[in-house]
């Protein structure tokens, strides 16, 4: 089943006197059940192809399809409700609430989607003991280590059951051997039926996924 | 309502963690609802007590002071006449012209006023000196507490004799007995007669810190020729419109229009009320740019506060947070600061008054604490709008690169 359709998405900035072109003319295609590593240098235009699978931002030209429904024209409003159900972000910074406890961030995205407090308790739980932070449900992030908090993260990412997980760069601010042990949860929810998406730059991080894309200059090489 | 109650607590969480930051934020509209709450409560308090001093004297008064008395609607163009401040020409014979003439008014008592000094055996009070006709006792139902009033051969004799307010008596005798001792007051011997209750005190004012001398002696004392005004009883509180209109045509026989006027205790109050709430309105306004300063420094801190949490805000919206949802946020946060320094503002207002009351007349109402609360909703409305539109227009994108 396809999950993600990108038809000839470019994606030109017009800053300067020159227009950007980022993205030109892409074509992708996203099954369900897939692990694929976006690979690419910085500047190769592999963001912004994550931002626009994500729903986070629209095409210039071209069309892109998600679960057989054309999302390239749709308001900022409706693009956050489709990212509020169906695709769970991971980011290298972790990007946690340092305000709120590990259990109140992980059920942020069900508080947006309106479901009632004690279902939401009940899941952020479920879904913190799955990743096994049960005993971290009522720290603050800076009482994590840099593993628990991209675990919490990635928790939040997985809270909605989401059709696609989108990482950008998840072990970039982690040692390789907390990296890696992102990476087998990663590989270990594949496993178990998920949709997973890796942007990355690192040759042995991209080698986990089951297909490698490399971008460059905006177009897959 | 889920969201919305989420996003209140959320609010309450933010604020919390800046405590310091939150509660400087909300001095500018604590200040300013303090401010207005009190000076309301001021005016609120002065216009009540002056309408109670004025309803214990009596409905069925009118008094007669020189020149034009209006305020507010004249029809030259408004604003206080110089009533009283006009020089008088009224006389003690247009007085007695008045009881002749009319059939509503039952007692004419001319008075004066003047500023004396009352002095005895060394010992010397400033005071109020306060020309009366010994009706005075009946037309205030205020009667001696000790010796008695003058009366009306001893008035019409020109006698020196005075009755002492308990202000002046304490100062200058102590705990001796004033009666029947002689004071001087502007070089001349005077007897004391009585000494009048106290009366207490308004706004710091000392009203037992007066002196009553008939108004006969009182015009060759201080060498005058005109008295100040004149208080009329009628016969009865329906005849107290007959009783204005005679006193109108009986003074017009012997003056101008616009030498003296004619008023109403309810008319005095009417004038006095508007000029209290006039005054309370400008003041309060004063006080209300205050809330202005508040509600700036309100948003100048949802800016900062925004800047700051910029990354946050991207993550908020990647995860589903629709535009409407972070300006419903930010704008829940702004409403609480200022509805958060609303309210406190009303419980010192409150407190406040309750102290100022103890020397000063403060009368908290109802409709200034809503008012209050209503313009401090309002005051995080307005200046929180400009704030959370910013940040629900945030680029996701953009805001969650942002360092």
């Amino acid at each position: 089943m396809k999950i993600l359709q990108l038809d000839n998405v470019s994606k030109t900035y017009n800053a300067g006197s020159q227009p950007l072109h980022v993205l030109k003319k892409i074509n992708l295609e996203i099954e369900k059940g897939d692990f694929i590593a976006i690979m690419g240098p910085s500047g190769s235009g592999k963001s912004t192809l994550m931002h626009i699978a994500g729903c986070l931002d629209t095409p210039t030209s071209g069309k892109v399809i998600f679960e057989n429904k054309d999302i390239s024209k749709l308001s900022e409003a409706e693009l956050a409700q489709i990212r509020n159900k169906k695709i769970g972000f991971v980011f290298q910074t972790f990007n946690l609430i340092p305000r709120t406890t590990t259990l109140d961030n992980v059920q942020l995205p069900l508080i947006y989607a309106g479901v009632e407090a004690e279902k939401r308790k009940t899941r952020a739980r479920e879904t913190l003991e799955q990743l096994g932070l049960k005993e971290r449900a009522f720290h603050f992030p800076n009482q994590l280590s840099g593993g628990e908090q991209q675990r919490t993260a990635i928790a939040r990412a997985l809270i909605n059951k989401p059709s696609i997980i989108l990482a950008d760069e998840p072990t970039g601010n982690l040692d390789s051997k907390t990296g890696k042990e992102i990476i087998d949860i990663f590989k270990k929810l594949n496993k178990e039926g998920n949709t997973v998406v890796l942007v990355t730059h690192d040759e042995q991080i991209a080698k986990n996924a089951r297909k490698i894309i490399r971008i460059y200059d905006g177009e897959i090489s | 309502m889920e969201k919305f109650l989420e996003t209140l607590k959320l609010a309450f969480i933010t604020l919390k963690s800046n405590k310091m930051r939150s509660l400087l934020t909300m001095l500018g509209v604590i200040i300013g609802v303090t401010s207005v709450i009190l000076l309301i409560a001021i005016g609120s308090g002065l216009k009540i007590y002056i309408t109670s001093q004025f309803e214990s004297i009596g409905a069925n008064i009118l008094y007669i002071m020189p020149g034009e008395f209006e305020f507010g609607s004249g029809e030259e163009g408004g604003g206080m006449q110089g009533a009283g401040m006009a020089a008088s020409k009224l006389t003690i014979e247009q007085g007695k012209d008045l009881v002749r003439r009319s059939t509503a008014i039952k007692t004419v008592m001319p008075y004066t006023e003047n500023n004396a000094t009352v002095s005895y055996k060394g010992k010397s009070q400033t005071t109020q000196a306060a020309g009366v006709t010994y009706e005075y006792t009946k037309i205030r139902d205020q009667y001696p507490e000790s010796g008695s009033f003058f009366t009306l051969s001893q008035q019409e004799a020109g006698k020196k004799v005075v009755i002492l307010g308990k202000t002046v008596a304490e100062k200058l005798f102590g705990e001796n007995d004033p009666l029947g001792k002689k004071v001087t007051i502007s070089e001349n011997k005077f007897t004391v007669l009585g000494v009048l209750p106290s009366q207490g005190a308004l706004a710091g004012v000392d009203t037992d810190n007066q002196i009553f001398i008939p108004v006969t002696t009182a015009l060759t004392t201080f060498d005058m020729e005109n008295i100040i005004g004149f208080w009329l009883q009628a016969k009865d509180q329906e005849s107290i419109e007959q009783a204005k209109i005679e006193a109108e045509e009986i003074m017009l026989r012997t003056l101008d229009d616009d030498d003296f006027s004619v008023v109403d205790t309810e008319s005095l109050l009417s004038v006095v009320g508007q000029v209290l709430g006039a005054l309370t309105v400008a003041l309060a306004g004063i006080a209300a740019i205050s809330l202005i300063v508040g509600g700036i420094g309100i948003m100048n801190i949802m800016l900062v506060s925004i800047a700051e949490r910029t990354k946050e805000i991207g993550l908020r919206k990647a995860i589903g947070a629709t535009p409407k949802i972070i300006l419903i946020q930010f704008l829940i946060e702004s409403v609480v600061l200022s509805v958060g320094g609303g309210i406190t503002g009303i419980i010192i207002g409150v407190l406040g008054a309750a102290l100022i009351n103890q020397f000063f007349p403060a009368v908290i109402t109802f409709w200034s604490i809503l008012l209050a609360f209503f313009v401090s909703v309002i005051i995080g409305v307005i200046f929180g709008v400009v704030p959370a539109g910013k940040a629900a227009k945030l680029n996701p994108i953009q805001a969650l690169r942002y360092e």
